[in-house]
């Protein structure tokens, strides 16, 4: 049996984890998340006002806001047709998540092996599937420069409460999101060279490295044929 | 004096408070309001389709701050067909739901007469007032990007004038004063309606927002919106509350909490890092094949 074409031996082994093209697609989804919690925080509160400085006032972040939002809902929409079938939930994200506090408390060593995703991963990744779509649908209730003849004032305010509480918990999952890649050491290099190093598939992904040696690749890693 | 998305406290000295009366039952419809309005702000509506009523335009726009409605309505007490005219525009309420909805500090102003402004330099025509109004009142442009809606004639009020619609009208049908004096005038005009007939005369002055400066004298003042749907218990909606209360303050918690928590988990836990032994299990690994 050949290895896959990810794997790189070496000291250390080399793992290719992220084509360019997810990288990139990576890296619009992230700024365009950024600006919009920025632009979105300074509408929320007042003490935050002054972050429409950095759109170029008030006016200007009010008319960019939603366009950052159509950005970042066909990006999203990039990552989610890539990745949503290695993110489908299997048994073993089960025994992984009923073990948190041995995750939270780094004995990788009591967890099960591990695909390319573990269980927060795939949280990670469903919540914000959810709640772009929901935050680009609300959203879109509250665009009155293009929509606001298609609902009534009601429709409006419960989506403006919806939307402040749906962007709420986005960044919430962004913060779990960035915490969790600075934690794992060795995690930010997927995203920047598209790289890891063996012993970090090792330890955090274990049942991934073994099917990379076994031959099996990435769905979006198969060299053509 | 109030202010949108400031924290200023306001004066313990109010101005005396001002108010414009409405009384419905001495309107004729002329529309002098509605020119005068247009005339002393300087708006200039496009002009319009007639659709078999005298309402024209249908309904309060960017350029239209003020607007006659009329409704006809068959009275089942007495049999007759009443013809309910009730000119529409802002409120100017006690509490209002625009400055408490507006997200630009000093956008909106609530000066210490009652008369709730907008101003237009500080305005980003984000909508948020049009959500926040019990009235339906604020109209944004899709030109100039910004919220408006009547001022009471503010800067007439401020040079001691009364607003330009009650200097129009032909009938005193509008009169302006302060509060107190609006309401006074109101008791007398409200007594002389019951004399008549008009069993159920009152003022429309909703506690729900906290009172209006801008009120009317009903004849049926039971039943607020047979007036071309004048609400019958304005209040700030719940979910505004809600958005600009609770979620407000327990959103930035969460977020703090959770930035916390990865702080805290990261000095206690220290890093997650691959030890050099679990470099060599994957090298064994990808040299031997599975």
């Amino acid at each position: 049996m050949t290895r896959s074409p990810q794997l790189h031996p070496g000291d250390p082994v080399i793992v290719d984890r992220y084509t360019a093209a997810a990288r990139a697609n990576h890296w619009v989804t992230a700024v365009s998340l950024i600006l919009l919690a920025v632009s979105g925080l300074a509408f929320f509160h007042p003490s935050l006002f002054f972050l429409t400085g950095l759109f170029g006032g008030g006016s200007n972040a009010r008319m960019l806001h939603p366009w950052i939002g159509v950005i970042l809902f066909v990006s999203f929409l990039g990552l989610f047709t890539k990745f949503w079938r290695e993110n489908l939930w299997t048994r073993v994200d089960g025994t992984w998540l009923a073990r948190l506090r041995d995750v939270l408390a780094g004995h990788e060593e009591k967890l099960p092996e591990i695909g390319k995703y573990n269980a927060g991963q795939k949280m990670v990744f469903w919540s914000m599937s959810i709640l772009i779509l929901l935050l680009i649908v609300t959203g879109t209730i509250v665009w009155d420069q293009y929509f606001y003849d298609f609902t009534s004032i009601p429709t409006k305010r419960i989506a403006l409460l919806a939307h402040s509480i749906l962007a709420i918990v986005a960044i919430i999952v962004w913060i779990i999101h960035v915490y969790a890649a600075i934690w794992v050491r060795g995690t930010i290099g997927a995203m920047t060279k598209g790289t890891v190093t063996g012993g970090w598939a090792w330890r955090h992904h274990r049942k991934w490295l073994k099917d990379l040696a076994r031959g099996k690749s990435d769905d979006d890693m198969r060299p053509a044929e | 004096m109030r202010r949108s998305a400031s924290s200023v406290t306001p004066p313990a000295e109010r101005k005396t408070e001002v108010a414009k009366l409405i009384d419905v039952s001495k309107c004729i419809g002329c529309k002098a309001c509605q020119v005068a309005c247009s005339e002393w702000n300087d708006l200039h509506e496009e002009i319009g389709f007639n659709t078999g009523s005298y309402e024209n335009p249908h309904d309060l726009s960017p350029d239209t701050w003020t607007l006659m409605h009329f409704t006809e309505w068959d009275n089942p007490d007495t049999g007759q067909l009443e013809w309910l005219i009730r000119k529409d525009g802002c409120m100017h309420c006690e509490d209002p739901g625009c400055l408490k909805a507006c997200p630009a500090p000093g956008a909106i102003v609530q000066y210490s007469n009652g008369i709730v402004d907008f101003i237009s330099d500080n305005c980003i025509g984000c909508g948020y007032c049009v959500k926040g109004c019990p009235f339906n009142i604020p109209r944004i442009s899709n030109d100039t990007h910004k919220a408006s809606k009547c001022t009471l004639c503010s800067d007439r009020v401020a040079v001691g004038q009364g607003p330009a619609c009650a200097k129009a009208c032909p009938t005193q049908a509008i009169v302006f004063g302060t509060k107190e004096q609006m309401k006074h005038h109101a008791e007398g005009r409200i007594a002389d309606l019951k004399s008549r007939g008009f069993a159920n005369a009152g003022l429309y002055d909703p506690l729900g927002v906290g009172g209006t400066h801008v009120m009317y004298v009903l004849n049926h003042a039971d039943k607020p919106s047979l007036y071309a749907g004048l609400p019958d218990n304005p209040r700030i909606s719940p979910v505004i509350e809600a958005w600009k209360g609770a979620t407000k303050i327990a959103g930035l918690a969460a977020i703090g909490f959770a930035a916390v928590f990865g702080v805290v988990h990261r000095l206690v836990a220290g890093p997650n890092a691959v030890t050099p032994d679990e470099e060599k299990a994957a090298a064994k690994l990808t040299e031997g094949g599975a």
